[in-house]
């Protein structure tokens, strides 16, 4: 790091012109060792009434069966599922944010990583209470484990994607628990010496008695980047799995070899999206403008387009694939998708998942936060749209139609849905409280190097070249947080 | 003077530790440890820390979890209980892949996760062995054993030289957290 100076056309990943460590640490640590403000309590109180539904429908699942839901004998998957499959999808972002763009040095997922793995962990905690209330029986929910004959069942069937999931899903969620937890170490111990009484006890405990000698943070290093390389296959494996729950089956519209990348593109999408719909309201409320800059927010949404116009082609292919495949049935389940009794979900996928991140090309809407919030809850919607179409109009015109059935959602359903959004804010809330949002430590790392005012000094060192200056001062010109008229004079 | 166990310097700014070091060991004066509040690169080379093994244990755990599902799933499908399906082979290796890849990371992570615990003794409730406590926030510090390295002044003088904001002579080596 000494003596290295990075290239002035990087944009800096740090905004402001006094900052120092100490500055790093008071404005991160500042929404965990204040008072919550008003807007906290708002959206604490309305977050935890949806938890409070959550509990209340789930409870009322266990009590009365799945009976409790729309389902019938023709749509045997619905808003569970769906649900299911959009909540380890919006999990996929913070795997690959910390793990993927460590692998190949992205130095902006320093400021996004941790708030990123914390919604993983709560998104995935979402996705398995649905796993688990499907299964109609949740107390025998072990019997997914691979136990003996005694427990009353044979093996499981280890040639079965359900029960690959089971692998796949748990060792991902405690995968990216350590991962979090690890990471956030340091940044416990930050907060311990500087908290005084039972604050200090609690935080020293939770420390893990972290020291930041050199052997610690070697070990550290090792640690952060081995665990990188194997959550990166992790994560691509678990959508992957997820998605062979319905490509290895036989139903039309499901049995398709694309589903695997296609998953994993949606998964990071929507995964994004939710990254953004969180971060721009946090960065506004708790002041990190300047850790999390413009351009953080332009390259998710470059990372957006991408993954939004993979997941568009797939839609085209696959609707191509079952006309190319002159089997009427798979034919008939991509005409009744698009045109049958469900032709608004379709279309509402088509739009909201398609044509609208399209809209992110233009520049100005890429560099608006509104326009970027905006479109990051169209995705979110397109995406849980995406899912219902794939569970429920693959399954309500089944081989015989007089078993044709549609869904109709009960209160349950829909309380379980919105109520797990609710737990989902409520625990993401609870995290900003308790916890430092954006990793310290590894924020510290680009103060000297990355940050706005060391590529001032570099500027005012007289040795960069002069277009290249002028091509940086140009793109400082989409921050927010960076005063225009310091680069006037120069 | 006999009661300061540690000297500590403590620095501003990483590049200025480092340059603490170097004239320390210039003057042979052997440093205790050095904490920081983020990962400084290239400071094992300098202190000649060892390259962590870490990795080792990290690829024979996984390597182990490769194994285990392996066995675990042969054991069960062909060996204890074969089911037909269809009248398919039960040694039907390709669908025994994502169970051992899942298993692999899984014993890979949580075997060097905890392999790191250990050597580092960091567990939940151990009580943090820090003596500064800026060194978790701001400030990097390099701690001299000041039993070993009796020239005190002129350790004081070579700190402030290099840029240290600030030498404490501690008399007990850790802070209380009581």
């Amino acid at each position: 790091m000494s003596g290295h100076n990075e290239s002035i056309l990087r944009e800096p990943l740090i905004t402001g012109d006094n900052i120092t460590y100490a500055k790093i640490t008071d404005d991160i640590l500042m929404p965990v060792e204040n008072k919550p403000n008003k807007a906290w309590w708002i959206g604490f109180i309305v977050a935890s009434m949806g938890a409070l539904l959550w509990v209340v429908a789930v409870s009322y699942t266990f009590w009365n069966g799945i009976g409790a839901w729309g389902l019938n004998k023709t749509v045997g998957w619905a808003w569970d599922i769906t649900g299911f499959v959009w909540w380890v999808g919006i999990g996929h972002a913070g795997t690959l944010i910390s793990a993927v763009l460590l692998l190949f040095r992205q130095n902006w997922r320093n400021s996004i990583n941790r708030s990123a793995e914390a919604m993983t962990i709560f998104a995935v905690i979402c996705a398995a209470t649905y796993v688990v209330s499907h299964m109609g029986r949740p107390w025998l929910a072990y019997w997914v484990l691979p136990l003996p004959n005694q427990f009353g069942s044979l093996w499981v069937n280890f040639n079965s994607p359900l029960v690959w999931d089971m692998f796949a899903i748990s060792t991902y969620f405690s995968v990216s628990l350590l991962f979090w937890y690890t990471g956030l170490l340091p940044d416990i111990a930050t907060i311990r010496d500087r908290a005084v009484g039972t604050r200090r006890k609690i935080y020293s405990i939770f420390s893990f008695g972290w020291s930041g000698s050199v052997k610690t943070w070697q070990r550290f290093e090792a640690v952060s980047l081995i665990l990188a390389g194997i959550s990166t296959p992790l994560v691509l494996s678990v959508h992957t799995i997820v998605s062979m729950d319905f490509a290895t089956s036989v139903i039309p519209g499901w049995h398709t070899t694309i589903f695997p990348p296609y998953f994993v593109a949606g998964a990071i999408f929507s995964g994004f999206a939710m990254v953004l719909t969180l971060l721009l309201v946090a960065r506004k409320v708790l002041g990190l403008e300047n850790y999390i800059t413009m351009f953080h927010i332009e390259s998710m949404n470059k990372i957006i387009i991408l993954t939004g116009s993979i997941v568009g082609v797939a839609y085209l292919t696959e609707f191509f694939i079952a006309w190319y495949s002159g089997s009427e049935y798979e034919q008939y389940a991509f005409i009744n998708r698009s045109t049958g009794p469900y032709w608004w979900s379709y279309w509402m996928m088509m739009t909201c998942n398609v044509i609208s991140p399209q809209l992110l090309w233009f520049k100005k809407i890429r560099l608006s936060i509104k326009a970027t919030w905006i479109l990051s809850i169209v995705v979110n919607v397109g995406m849980w749209f995406e899912r219902f179409v794939i569970i429920v109009t693959s399954l309500h015109r089944d081989y015989i139609p007089s078993s044709w059935a549609m869904f109709y959602p009960t209160w349950v359903d829909i309380s379980v849905f919105v109520g797990s959004i609710g737990l989902f804010f409520t625990l993401f809330l609870l995290f900003l409280r308790v916890l430092p949002s954006i990793a310290i430590a590894e924020v510290k790392l680009l103060l000297k190097s990355a940050s706005e005012q060391a590529k001032m000094k570099q500027i005012k060192e007289g040795h960069e070249n002069k277009e290249y200056v002028a091509e940086y001062i140009e793109s400082l010109e989409k921050f927010d947080s960076v005063k225009q008229e310091d680069y006037a004079k120069i | 003077m006999s009661d300061i166990k540690y000297i500590l310097g403590s620095f501003g700014d990483p590049d200025e530790m480092m340059h603490g070091i170097e004239k320390l060991q210039e003057n042979n004066i052997s440093i205790f440890d050095v904490y920081t509040p983020m990962p400084i690169h290239g400071i094992e080379a300098k202190l000649g820390v060892k390259r962590s093994r870490i990795d080792i244990a990290a690829f024979c755990f996984g390597i182990t979890g490769t194994c285990a599902a392996f066995a675990l799933i042969y054991f069960c499908a062909v060996i204890d209980w074969r089911v037909n399906i269809g009248g398919k082979p039960s040694f039907a290796l390709p669908d025994f892949i994502p169970i051992m890849f899942e298993l692999t990371v899984l014993f890979c992570a949580f075997g060097m996760v905890l392999s790191y615990y250990a050597s580092t003794h960091l567990f939940p409730g151990r009580a943090p062995r820090v003596m500064d406590l800026r060194a978790t926030d701001d400030r990097f510090v390099i701690a001299i054993d000041a039993k070993d390295n009796t020239a005190h002044t002129e350790i004081d003088g070579l700190l402030k030289d290099a840029g240290a904001l600030e030498v404490k002579y501690n008399e007990r080596k850790y802070i209380s957290y009581e």
